[in-house]
Order: C-alpha cells, then sequence, then structure tokens
C-alpha cells in the first residue's frame, strides 16, 4: 500500500468511529483545501453519503467565490449545511482594522463556539436548497475538523480525539492516552469532543491526494491569469495570494516540493504574535 | 515528482528518561536533514537572543508557552523529515514520568524506536519503564542511543558499559536491539553523519540506522479478521445497500468467501465489496487486504452488530470471558478487582472486571509483586480479566490487532495491554460445541432477520427462575397468554416437558445432561422465531448462564421471583416480589421486552 493508501484508510477508520460514537456530530467545512479533501474523505467512509452536517462559519469576509462554491457542491453532494455568524459584532461593524486577532477572535472564534453549542442563531440549508433559521438547535458533542500537525508547532500535540471543556478549551498538558485505533470516545456532559482524521497528512499529501482523487476544489488556490494564486485561503481582508503561475495540481505539487515557506505565510494574522495561533487555539480557533 | 506517491512513510518514536535528550536529537536531525522551514531556525534563535537564553535545539520543537516555561515537552509532538531512503513521522516521546500515557500514545502509533541514555548519567529508571513498554506496545524495531558523549571525552569505555547493561535488561523484556549508536546530539556527532570524534566506532549514525528499519508489512498472510465498525444502510438518494463496515486487521477477503461472525456464530457468503470513488467507472475491489478500511455486503439479510469479529469458517479467533494478560496502568486511581471497567478491544465493547492478580511489576526495577491488591499508576501486571459478556478476541503473539485492549475507568482510557491467551471459563466447552453446531447448521432459505420481519418480532427467551413455591410459573402461564393474546408466536416451554420425553433416556441426575438438552430444544424453537417462556425448576439461577451460551446469539431475559432482603442475583435482569398478582408481574416484564425492542422487528 502507498502512503496516501494508508492515511486514506486510517482517515476512514476514525470518521466511522465518529460517526459511531457520537450522536451529535458535525464536520467543519471551511471551504480550503484540506477539509474539502476531508469531506471527500468521509464520502469514502460512508460510500458516498455525508452522514452528518457540514458547518461553515462566515465571516462575511470571505472571497465571494468561496460561498457560491459552497452552495453548489452541498447542493449537488446533498449535503446538511450548517451556517453560523456572529451577528451582533458584524452588525457593530467589526472588521480586521479594529485588530486582526480581536476581529478573529469575534468572527471566528466567537462564532465557532456559539455556533457548535447552539447558544447562537444559525442557518440550516432546507430540502428546497435555501438556508433558513435552524429551530431547534442542539448542541454539538463531537466536531470533525481538519487540522494537519504539520501546520504550524500548535497543532503537532493534538490527538485524534482531542476533548474540550465547556468552555471550548483545549489542555494541552493533560491529554488522555490514544492507544492503537481506541480513541477517546466517553465525555463528561458539556464537554466534547474535536475529531482529527486529517492529523498525520502534510501539505504535499492533500495535494497529491486532490490530484489522485481528482478532488473538486476550489479555483482560488489556481493562478487566474494574473500570476497569483492563493496558498491558503481565509478572508479576503487577511489572505495574501502568492506569486505562482500554478494552474494545475500537478504543477501546484512541482511548486511545494521546491519550497520551504511554510504554508500560512500568507496569512496576516498568525505574524501578529509568536503565540498567537496558541491564544486562539486554546480558545477554539481551528 | 511522480514517484513521491510511491515513497514509504515510517513512524518513529524517540523515548528515554527525562533529559537524556530526546529533544536535542530531533532537532538536530530537522535542521541536518534540511527539513526546517525557511527561517525557522533562525527564528528560534532571534527569539533566544530576544529572552537572553541559550539556544537549544529542543526548542525548534517547543512552539507552545507553557512547555517552554515548564522545560519540559509535553505532548507526542508529530514532526515529520525525510531521508533519500523514506519519510519520517517523528513523535518526540517526553520523558518525564507525569507524562508516560503521552510516551504511550506516541510509542503505540511508532513502527520503530530510537532509545536514548545518557552516556553521563547511564540507565536510569525511565530507561528501564520505556524498554519495558515497547515491548508490550508490540515493537520490535529498536535502535539505541548513547547521547552526551561529548560529556564522556567521546571515551569508548563509557559506552561499552552501558551497552552492556542496557543489553541485558533489554534481553530479559524481549527486545532484542538493532544496534547501539554513541553520539552528541548537541555537537551533532553521528546523527545525521559520521563523526571524527569516535574512530572507535565504526557502525551507522542514527539517520543510518532508522534508515536501516524495515516496514511492517501489512498482514496479508494471516487468518481473516475483520472487527465490525459499524453497519450502514442509509436508505437515502436510492441507496438500499446494508453495508458491513470495518477494517481488514489481518489476512484477506474476497467476494464469495464463506464467513463467521464471533461470537455470534452467524455465518453467510460475501456478495460484494463496496467503494466510493470519486472518479466516475471506477470497478468495485473483488478483493481487499489487511489494512483496507472497507465495507462487505452478504449474500443473506443478516444482522451483525459492531463488535463481532469476521473470520473465514476455518482459523476464527477465540472467544470466551476469561483472558489473561499483560496491562499497564496509567489511571490516577489503581485498577482494583471487583471495580467494573469497560474493556474496549478491537470494536468490542464491554464490562469487564479483575478476576485474579497473578503479580504486579514495578516497571523500572522489574521488581515482582505477588502480594499486592491492585495496580497503581505506572505499574505493569500480569491479570485475569473477565469480561460480562463473551467476546471474541486472538492471543496478541498470533494476530496483534486483535489481541490488544484498553481499558476505560471513567471517561478516560486508563489503560492497555495485551492478551496472552484463553483462560477456559465453565462454559468453553459448550460454547465449542455449539460454535460448531452453528456453522454445520443446516438452513432453510429463511434467515432469522427475514423470519422476524414477517411475523413481526424476534425470537427470544424469557427465563423465570426462584424457589418453587414462589408463584413462577403463574407468571409464566400469564406471560404466555399476553403475548399470545397481542399476536406474539409465543409458547410455554415446561422443562419438566423436556425431562418426559426428550431426557427420557438419560438419568435424573445427571444435571448437566439436562441442562443441555433443554438448551438445545429452546434453541430449536428460538430458531423457529418463537418467543420462548420457561419457568422451571430443573434450570436454576446457576443454569441460566450455560443456558446462554447455548441459545446466544438469541437474547434471554432472565426473570428472578424472590424476596427483596434476598437481593437481586447477579445474572438476573428483573426481579419481582413472590406471591404477587401475576398479572402486575407481566405488565412489568412486558414493558422491559417493549424497552429491549424484543417484541417489535426492526
Ligand atoms: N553536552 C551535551 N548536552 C546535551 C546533548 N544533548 C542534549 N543535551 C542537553 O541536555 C539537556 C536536555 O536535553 P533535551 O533534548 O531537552 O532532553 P529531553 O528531556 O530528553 O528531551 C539540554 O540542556 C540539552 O542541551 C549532548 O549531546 N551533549
Amino acid at each position: 500500500m502507498s502512503q496516501l493508501d494508508d492515511l486514506e484508510e486510517q482517515s476512514v477508520y476514525i470518521f466511522r468511529e465518529a460517526y459511531k460514537h457520537f450522536k451529535q456530530l458535525c464536520m467543519l467545512w471551511s471551504i480550503g483545501k484540506d477539509s474539502t479533501v476531508l469531506l471527500y474523505l468521509a464520502r469514502k467512509a460512508f460510500f458516498g453519503h455525508v452522514p452528518f452536517p457540514l458547518v461553515h462559519i462566515d465571516t462575511s469576509y470571505k472571497v465571494p467565490s468561496m460561498i457560491a462554491y459552497r452552495d453548489r457542491l452541498a447542493r449537488e453532494w446533498g449535503l446538511q449545511m450548517v451556517v453560523g455568524s456572529n451577528r451582533q459584532a458584524l452588525a457593530e461593524g467589526m472588521n480586521h482594522t479594529r485588530g486582526r486577532l480581536d476581529c478573529c477572535r469575534a468572527l471566528k472564534t466567537d462564532a465557532l463556539r456559539h455556533t457548535l453549542d447552539g447558544s447562537w442563531p444559525r442557518l440550516r440549508m432546507g430540502a428546497d436548497g435555501q438556508y433558513h433559521e435552524e429551530e431547534p438547535r442542539e448542541a454539538f458533542t463531537g466536531v470533525i475538523v481538519g487540522a494537519r500537525a504539520d501546520e504550524e508547532g500548535s497543532r503537532s500535540k493534538e490527538r485524534y480525539f482531542s476533548p474540550r471543556d465547556h468552555n471550548s478549551d483545549w489542555d494541552v498538558a493533560d491529554q488522555p492516552p490514544e492507544l492503537w485505533n481506541q480513541y477517546k470516545t466517553d465525555f463528561a456532559p458539556g464537554t466534547h469532543v474535536r475529531i482529527h482524521p486529517l492529523l498525520d497528512w502534510t501539505e504535499v499529501n492533500i495535494w497529491e491526494y486532490i490530484q489522485r482523487e481528482r478532488v473538486p476544489i476550489i479555483d482560488l488556490y489556481f493562478d487566474d491569469g494574473s500570476g497569483q494564486r492563493y496558498r491558503s485561503l481565509g478572508c479576503e481582508t487577511c489572505t495574501g495570494k502568492i506569486e505562482s503561475t500554478a494552474t494545475t495540481t500537478e504543477q501546484i505539487l512541482v511548486e511545494l516540493r521546491a519550497t520551504k515557506v511554510p504554508e500560512r505565510a500568507g496569512r496576516a494574522q498568525d505574524q501578529e504574535d509568536t503565540y498567537a495561533m496558541e491564544k486562539l487555539r486554546r480558545e477554539g480557533y481551528m | 515528482m511522480r514517484e513521491t506517491m510511491m515513497r514509504e512513510t515510517m513512524q518513529i518514536v524517540i523515548v528515554g528518561h527525562v533529559d537524556h535528550g530526546k529533544s536535542t536529537l530531533v532537532g538536530r536531525l530537522l535542521a541536518d536533514t534540511g527539513v526546517l522551514g525557511d527561517g525557522k531556525l533562525e527564528k528560534v534563535q532571534a527569539t533566544c537572543r530576544r529572552q537572553g537564553k541559550q539556544f537549544e535545539y529542543a526548542f525548534l520543537l517547543d512552539a507552545l508557552e507553557a512547555e517552554q516555561d515548564q522545560g519540559i515537552t509535553i505532548d507526542a509532538a508529530r514532526v515529520f523529515f525525510r531521508t533519500e531512503r523514506r519519510d519520517y513521522i517523528i513523535i518526540d516521546a517526553p520523558g518525564h514520568i507525569e507524562f508516560l500515557k503521552n510516551m504511550v500514545t506516541g510509542a503505540a502509533r511508532a513502527e520503530a524506536a530510537v532509545l536514548i541514555i545518557d552516556a553521563k548519567e547511564g540507565v536510569r529508571e525511565n530507561s528501564r519503564r520505556h524498554g519495558y513498554l515497547l515491548s508490550m506496545l508490540g515493537i520490535r524495531q529498536v535502535a539505541v542511543v548513547v547521547n552526551k558523549m561529548d560529556l564522556v571525552s567521546y571515551d569508548r569505555a563509557v559506552f561499552d558499559r552501558i551497552v552492556a547493561e542496557y543489553r541485558a535488561f533489554l534481553e530479559e523484556v524481549g527486545i532484542r536491539p538493532h544496534c547501539f549508536v554513541p553520539i552528541s546530539a548537541r555537537e551533532g556527532d553521528l546523527v545525521a553523519g559520521p563523526s571524527t570524534s569516535m574512530p572507535w566506532y565504526d557502525g551507522p549514525s542514527v539517520l543510518a540506522a532508522v534508515d536501516a528499519f524495515a516496514k511492517q508489512p501489512a498482514r496479508g498472510d494471516l487468518p481473516l479478521r475483520m472487527p465490525v465498525q459499524d453497519v450502514y444502510k442509509w436508505n437515502a438518494r436510492g441507496d438500499d445497500r446494508r453495508i458491513v463496515a470495518g477494517r481488514v486487521e489481518a489476512g484477506r477477503l474476497r467476494v464469495g468467501d464463506r464467513v463467521v461472525f464471533s461470537p455470534s456464530n452467524k455465518t453467510s457468503t460475501i456478495a460484494s465489496i463496496e467503494a466510493f470513488s470519486g472518479i466516475p467507472d471506477v470497478p468495485t475491489p473483488t478483493e481487499v487486504n489487511a489494512g483496507s478500511s472497507t465495507g462487505i455486503t452478504l449474500t443473506e439479510q443478516l444482522f451483525v452488530d459492531r463488535g463481532e469479529v469476521m473470520s473465514h469458517l476455518r482459523d476464527a479467533p477465540e472467544v470466551g470471558t476469561r483472558l489473561r494478560v499483560n496491562l499497564f496502568w496509567l489511571g490516577k486511581l489503581p485498577l482494583e478487582p471487583g471495580k467494573s471497567y469497560k474493556l474496549k478491544l478491537a470494536t468490542h465493547q464491554t464490562e469487564v472486571r479483575v478476576e485474579e492478580i497473578v503479580r504486579v511489576l514495578d516497571a523500572s526495577e522489574l521488581h515482582t509483586s505477588v502480594t499486592k491488591k491492585w495496580v497503581d499508576r505506572h505499574d505493569v501486571a500480569d491479570l485475569v480479566l473477565r469480561t460480562r459478556s463473551p467476546i471474541a478476541f486472538d492471543p496478541s503473539e498470533r494476530i496483534e490487532a486483535t489481541g490488544r485492549f484498553v481499558i476505560v475507568d471513567g471517561y478516560d482510557i486508563a489503560g492497555g495491554g495485551i492478551v496472552r491467551a484463553l483462560v477456559p471459563d465453565e462454559h468453553q466447552q459448550l460454547r465449542l460445541e455449539s460454535r460448531i453446531r452453528d456453522v454445520e447448521w443446516v438452513r432453510g432459505e429463511i434467515t432469522p432477520e427475514e423470519r422476524a420481519q414477517r411475523q413481526g418480532h424476534p425470537a427470544s427467551m424469557v427465563m423465570i427462575t426462584g424457589e418453587a413455591g414462589v408463584g413462577g410459573h403463574a407468571v409464566a402461564r400469564a406471560l404466555e397468554r399476553r403475548l399470545v393474546e397481542q399476536g406474539v408466536h409465543a409458547y410455554l416451554l415446561a422443562g419438566k416437558n423436556v425431562f418426559l420425553g426428550v431426557d427420557a433416556d438419560i438419568a435424573f441426575d445427571d444435571r448437566d445432561g439436562l441442562v443441555r438438552r433443554f438448551g438445545e430444544v429452546v434453541h430449536l424453537f428460538l430458531d423457529a422465531g418463537t418467543v420462548v417462556v420457561s419457568a422451571t425448576d430443573v434450570i436454576g439461577l446457576g443454569d441460566q448462564r450455560t443456558l446462554q451460551t447455548l441459545v446466544a446469539p438469541f437474547p434471554m431475559l432472565v426473570v428472578h421471583v424472590g424476596a427483596e432482603v434476598d437481593g437481586t442475583p447477579e445474572g438476573a435482569d428483573l426481579r419481582l416480589d413472590p406471591g404477587g398478582e401475576p398479572d402486575a408481574a407481566v405488565d412489568r416484564i412486558m414493558a422491559v421486552l417493549a424497552e429491549r425492542s424484543r417484541l417489535r422487528s426492526n
């Protein structure tokens, strides 16, 4: 078996464990390449179905084509979409000029936490393909996330099944052991578990898999003719493009194997503070 | 470029006593193999300058604020590097004893290990403990690195002494290291390349030693084991397949194979192997090998549960309730006999108790205590476990994936271990007999599942126990009536009726013979789809487990009629007061039956 096969088998196994053990299960879909590969793997695990909702946090500053792409795939693949946002902060005009970390915390971290625990309103795509206010809203106890260990320091400490307390806090120093294929599937009321099927994948693995399986990722990753493309997707305001003329997965792989620039170098909020990511992450940011 | 698809990955772990240099070695490997992102080394060096502390290679890993404050690596961080030979995921397992659970987590994922020992400090407590745990975790490929040779003037005698001592210890726990490498992680001697400081050494560097590890082949040559992970029937988007999903942990399976599920002993034939692909027109496979997370459909409509192990008819796993195991304990509270825990083995989950503590080993010194009555955190023990219901497994020496388990205390995994052997319980012989009976059973075309669906309810047994004269028979009669009136195919089978006819040729004091024949008659009725009700004096509570073994996987409800002061006997699902109104008793039994979905096919 090749390395990609090994990674795929392991991810599929984790998906099935998650689905078996968590009744209130969801998966975060940021529309980026990682969580889109994750979505594709879910369809592998469940033989073409995605038997849980996909949660998307809309900061309102995403590249517009991301939202169009999201809804197109959702209708095509019969996905159960749930969309949440920090409506209050947006109404008060929150944006990155008020401080990138504060903006991320409000529009991503807080929005995510309250969308997951059901305390803030959220939208759900109905059978008509349109979004409606969701009622009633349950708290999710299992949240599948596309984090990879190679992204940056703090993520390399994650478990496949990683408990979060009722504040969504992550106690890095006191994590339960994870042995062989036995994961943490028992949890106290009020807590939830983050599940990471992509933990062992690298950025190159993701692209190799996209190429091998022809995963239909969004075209923002490719040069649109301007000589630039996104390497990592986020808010339009805080995510820079890189100089690249890659228009195919093949070309991206050639580029990646040669570079030593970290993947998230284009993400402005990471540069703000040495421990910025770690702080956000403990607070629940993906 | 395309050949990268074919590159192999290996997960390795680096373990050893705290401060012996694990993180430094990992940092060095990263720097020397040139895999750090541009600017990472410089950034960490700059941070050190700013904070006025000396640069350490370990800081490359210590990305966490809290961790740097504490000065100890706190989790099995994953780090990636590559050599010409392959890609590595290196798990920097920490050595501080508090974090043993992290070390175990890291090491359990690894295919090979590097054990590190400080040349100056020599073999320490965790050098031993980790060696022992590696052996229990099933890691056979080990390289030992003697670090900080710079502190002992690169002296060969020091190295030789440590090699002799540690080799002898590892031998005791069943590990034969591939090599011993003297290094200085800080100075870079023999990490990624040769060293001029130790001309007396002509073995491999750490990198060469790691490259020399062999990839463990997927175990396609072993007997088939596919623990059932889940059963899917989506009934959505035009899909009405019933897919049994699981990972092939050993062996291989092909379409058309005859298979048996243990412990239920249900047999069937593989109709298809299912797979999803986003690429159009990819045919589904006709064969899958060990390592595959797959899904199959069966030729018969069959209900199997998560936790059962699918195998070929020959070479099925062991089934039993008593397991002789080796276990390491990580729980905050000690492991105690009498307390009930949750056991997870492959995909099976069941209640378990410690039946016997054979001995407890202090893992650091390998001192044995045969008198200790519990197992403390970080101890290693030799135990007999008893599960509440029979489970399918293999001795780990034979098939690793179905021979290891974890124990959950409360919400967290608190220990893990490997199964050495099955310890026969009182029913082992009967269990074997009924397995042969089930596998060889001549079947009509109607499966129990179809029968249940057509008649509206599955088959099951209700057994009413209690002393003579407490009114058990009256309850049984009333229950049969109520069931039949509600349209359930129920039958009152008095033990005496079996005794009069079927048992006419055996002695009335041949208790085992009586129980066995009664069980076989019940089994026939159950196979025919009946809800069997029985209250009998022939079968006491003690025989109820025997009966359960014979009629499994058909479910049995045990109702005990007896005074509250005498308590509810073990194994009884429900207790009723003696001499009560039969109708009230029947109400309560019906409620439990309904709750357990015994009266309705699903
Ligand atoms: N002199 C010397 N010091 C070393 C060497 N390797 C590690 N150290 C030091 O030993 C201490 C502990 O190392 P570290 O890698 O953090 O140990 P860990 O706890 O096993 O991860 C640090 O101060 C290192 O600088 C070596 O080869 N020579």
